[in-house]
């Protein structure tokens, strides 16, 4: 990976080794993935606090307009 | 480097659903708002027509939040946090695109990652499963529709990111146009074939068990057992303007995150062309 690290011609180098960073960018990509499901899935199509409608109720209209699947 | 430019990606995010959820809220909230009235007024006929027929009548659940706080305060917590999630989504596939997708000025890359997210997240799957607003969709086809739509959604994601390293790897033999030409060929014919093998709503069993074969859960007229219509179908031009206020709202929802974000990574890129010749190794954020 530290080859891609190295000054190259193109306008915009490589400034981001996948290598050192994955810690972070898989971290993020988990956290958004699981914000995500929070506002547009879950008490709906799946649930992980059971009957509770709370987070579905709250962001209902938000969930309609995003294109979520609702009621 | 990363931390810097997932920072930058959320902030983006956040002012960019907040700008989504302004347009949503002149334009779409009013649209949810006659539907939702739309659905009582088709709940209560239906309840006389099971009432005369001397069948149970079934009585709505309450409440738990006001009309009002879920239009403003929970329509807006839940598009700010999309653009929030979106935006941090955008900047690791940003941080990740960085140098290895050709010669791209950082603001231009950001505007294609902002098209790529619009289109994998959001439009290709509208096209097979659109946003409805309220009152259409039965419940108990929401488990088999939230799988539908996040299959739709993990697919156009995956074959997006496909269709980039496919075009990469044409494009040192048929150069950059007709290798993106190509690329984009395969992505449309591959998502159009998933498209026709996928279900539509209405063909879900549940639907064509109790209405019979119909391509959609949109309401049709409600009968009496004369068949003389006692409530209409859902609106059409309401079903219209709808959906193309959610389509604009992700519209600007990823084109502010795209304005957004990519002067601040010029401006955090910039610095860094001044010692190109000796760069640093990634500096923590
Ligand atoms: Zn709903």
């Amino acid at each position: 990976m530290s080859n891609l690290s190295a000054p190259t011609s193109v306008s915009t180098p490589v400034v981001v080794p996948v290598s050192r960073a994955v810690m972070w960018l898989v971290g993020t990509a988990i956290v958004a993935f699981a914000l995500y499901y929070f506002i547009g899935v879950d008490q709906g199509a799946y649930s992980i606090f059971g009957k509770d409608m709370h987070i579905h109720e709250f962001v209902h209209d938000a969930r309609h307009f995003l294109g979520f699947p609702c009621h | 480097m990363e931390r810097k430019l997932i920072l930058r990606g959320a902030l983006a995010g956040a002012a960019a659903g907040l700008i989504a959820f302004v347009f949503a809220r002149i334009f779409a909230e009013p649209q949810i708002q006659a539907a939702i009235d739309y659905e009582s007024g088709r709940d209560a006929a239906q309840h006389e027509l099971d009432h005369a027929a001397g069948l149970p009548v079934e009585h709505a659940g309450h409440e738990i939040f006001s009309r009002t706080l879920q239009a403003n305060l929970g329509a807006g917590a839940g598009i700010v946090l999309f653009g929030v999630a979106m935006g941090a989504l955008f900047a690791v596939a940003y941080a990740i695109c960085l140098g290895r997708v050709g010669k791209l000025r950082p603001r231009n890359l950001a505007m294609l990652v902002a098209l790529a997210g619009f289109l994998g997240v959001y439009f290709v799957p509208f096209l097979k499963y659109p946003a409805n607003p309220p009152s259409i969709g039965h419940e108990d086809t929401i488990h088999d529709r939230g799988n539908l739509y996040l299959a739709m959604v993990a697919c156009s994601i995956v074959l997006l990111i496909g269709a980039v390293l496919l075009g990469k790897r044409l494009q040192p033999r048929f150069g950059n146009w007709n290798a993106t030409l190509l690329a984009i060929a395969a992505y449309v014919a591959i998502i159009g074939v998933l498209m026709a093998v996928l279900p539509s709503v209405g063909q879900l069993a549940a639907n064509v068990e109790e209405f019979g074969r119909h391509a959609t859960e949109t309401p049709l007229p409600l009968t009496d057992e004369k068949g003389t219509i006692v409530y209409p179908g859902f609106d059409a031009d309401r079903l219209y303007a709808f959906r193309l206020y959610s389509v604009g709202a992700q519209v600007l929802l990823w084109g502010a995150l795209g304005l957004i974000f990519g002067p601040l990574a010029e401006r955090l890129l910039q610095p860094r062309k001044a010692n190109t010749e000796h760069p640093e190794p990634v500096h923590n954020a």
